[in-house]
């Protein structure tokens, strides 16, 4: 059965769509010429970007006066595929609000999801692929009822390419009643600061995990990261142990990267932190423990003390710099 | 203030994992309650506290042969436990598993239920979401703090750029993160007391969802499992004072340097 159209959840961030949404756009548009995009906020705005990217027509929630963009987005998805007919799936980059806004369309449609896909294809039919246990196993897997499916997508799964396609058409798709599910209000936005390239697009990312011992010895990282002109990252566990925070983990919950060198410094190579980093073109280790997971996969490993080999390195960085 | 927490009993992380042969992860052998968990059963415990009355009660979906998850949970305070176990359950999807818990929860509301972000084993993530919708309630996903205040929540939620300050009416659901707070460890006195806790166990049809739950209520299928794309270990040195040095070389020989 050819898939006749998609939608695709596309997320506005700093007046731009976020590079998830735009590499979702791209690869939908690979799959059939009928690809439509739901935004929220200043939609009109993103009409030119969603249209060069592959969007013929962009659905536009408008402004959330200080919602959580899960009900109302959810709920405008749900009354577009009465009024104009459902798609084979709708695709949703893998985000705070995405998961938020597939957990709400799916309950409220009825409709099963399927999430942290990495790979999409027709092969008579949509055909969705899943990295399981820390990414050495693909799941592939479809839904076998009526659509439309729901799909999260994460980062990076495929390349965004500008179609060079004309401005997509807006058309209006406001949220309705929400009634109480929509009660949660933001109250106010805290930006925490970081200097440097985004963990998510840097050439060079430095890791730390548990094996650097206590929270200030991170600083180590950031340094390394610094004169590398890279961004630093970190393991779950000590983002749980509140040592940095959260929009620095690499990993299954986490940021996926893809940088040109990963360092992952103490970090023993969890599946859910592999996940997340192991499509890094090259990956350095360096670790105490000559069986850490993270060896099987780096391509270069220094079996060694990290509180000696960093600063070393630290050293050997500033007298290049 | 009543607070309901969804758990779920896993298998341990720490062991090698694999697909039995309907695709569904092997849950064979031992099952312990999902760290992840722990946290949303800490929080709920340090509500109640400061409310100063009502209870914590855990909700849970899958086999009951095992419950020494949900008793660590009661051996950490909470009142009782409640446990759908069910052999037409295998399978179920997420929004299978979240009708299952919003049938339990609905029997009795509680003022707030709290979650964990995804679970450690499946980490599908959208059952919590899925969960609130069904009971008509508001949700804040991702909070790294809860303060209850009157009848309202105010939550920090995790953003990609920092966090937000996020207000709601109770009830609501609220799904976080781990390090929200420190889970305790249980005492001597709570294990023993969790002995003597309620445990209930439902089946599907106590709840009347014959049909709509189990692998044909899912409407997915696995068609295939394939071996990844692998990479392989690289070089290995043994740091003798010269690993930094190596390190220089290594990132020179790609370009990086």
């Amino acid at each position: 059965m050819a898939i006749t159209s998609l939608w695709v959840v596309v997320e506005p961030s700093n007046g731009s769509l976020t590079t998830t949404s735009l590499e979702l756009l791209s690869h939908a548009r690979s799959l059939t010429s009928s690809v439509s995009a739901i935004t929220w906020g200043e939609g009109s705005s993103f009409a030119a970007q969603a249209g060069e990217y592959g969007a013929t027509t962009l659905y536009d929630v408008g402004a959330l006066d200080g919602s959580l963009p899960g009900v109302p987005v959810a709920s405008a998805i749900a009354q577009l595929v009465v009024n104009a007919g459902a798609p084979d799936a709708i695709l949703i980059p893998t985000s705070y609000d995405g998961r938020d806004i597939a957990g709400r369309l799916s309950a409220r449609l009825d409709r099963p999801v399927l999430t942290n896909a990495t790979g999409l294809a027709d092969e008579g039919g949509l055909v969705t692929e899943h990295p399981v246990f820390g990414g050495t196993q693909t799941v592939k897997a479809r839904f076998t009822a009526e659509g439309p499916g729901l799909i999260v997508v994460r980062a990076k799964s495929f390349a965004a390419e500008s179609a060079g396609g004309p401005t997509a058409a807006v058309v209006a798709a406001p949220a309705g009643d929400t009634a109480s599910t929509g009660a949660a209000r933001i109250a106010n936005s805290h930006v925490e600061e970081r200097t440097g390239p985004k963990l998510e697009d840097a050439a060079v990312v430095v890791s730390g995990g548990r094996g650097l011992g206590e929270a200030d010895k991170y600083a180590m990282i950031e340094e390394a990261a610094r004169l590398l002109n890279g961004a630093p990252g970190a393991s779950r566990a000590i983002v749980d142990a509140g040592w940095v925070p959260y929009s620095y983990q690499v990993g299954q919950t986490g940021k996926t990267v893809k940088p040109t060198v990963y360092i992952a410094c103490g970090i023993s190579g969890a599946t859910q932190h592999m996940v997340g980093m192991k499509g890094s073109k090259n990956i350095v280790a360096i670790n105490k423990d000559a069986d850490a997971p993270i060896f099987q996969i780096a391509d270069f490993g220094i079996v060694g003390d990290v509180h000696k080999v960093l600063p070393a390195l630290i050293e050997a960085l500033r007298a290049r710099s | 203030m009543n607070v309901v927490v969804c758990v779920k009993q896993i298998p341990d992380p720490a062991a090698p994992q694999s697909l039995d042969a309907s695709h569904n992860l092997d849950r064979s052998g031992k099952l312990i309650l999902d760290e992840a968990d722990t946290y949303g059963v800490e929080m709920a415990l340090q509500l109640v506290d400061k409310a100063g009355s009502g209870e914590v009660t855990v909700v849970s979906m899958g086999s009951a042969a095992d419950v020494a998850g949900l008793r660590n949970a009661l051996a950490m305070g909470a009142a009782k436990a409640v446990i759908v176990s069910d052999d037409g359950l295998r399978g179920t999807d997420s929004l299978g598993t979240a009708k299952v818990l919003a049938a339990v929860i609905r029997r009795d509301m509680p003022d707030l239920i709290l979650c964990a972000t995804e679970s450690s084993d499946g980490y599908t993530g959208t059952t919590p979401v899925q969960l609130a919708e069904l009971l008509g309630l508001p949700s804040v996903t991702f909070a790294k703090s809860v303060v209850v205040e009157g009848g309202s929540l105010k939550v920090d939620r995790q953003t990609e750029a920092g966090y937000d300050e996020v207000t709601a009416p109770l009830p609501a659901l609220v799904t976080v993160t781990a390090g929200v707070v420190e889970p305790r460890y249980a005492s001597f006195k709570g294990i023993m007391a969790a002995k003597n806790k309620p445990v209930e166990v439902l089946s599907v049809a106590d709840l009347g969802l014959e049909g709509s739950v189990g692998a044909a209520g899912a409407r997915q299928e696995i068609t295939d499992v394939v071996r990844a794309e692998s990479r392989t270990a690289g070089e290995k040195h043994v740091d003798e004072g010269d690993g930094a040095e190596k390190i220089v070389a290594f990132l020179e020989s790609i370009k990086v340097l």
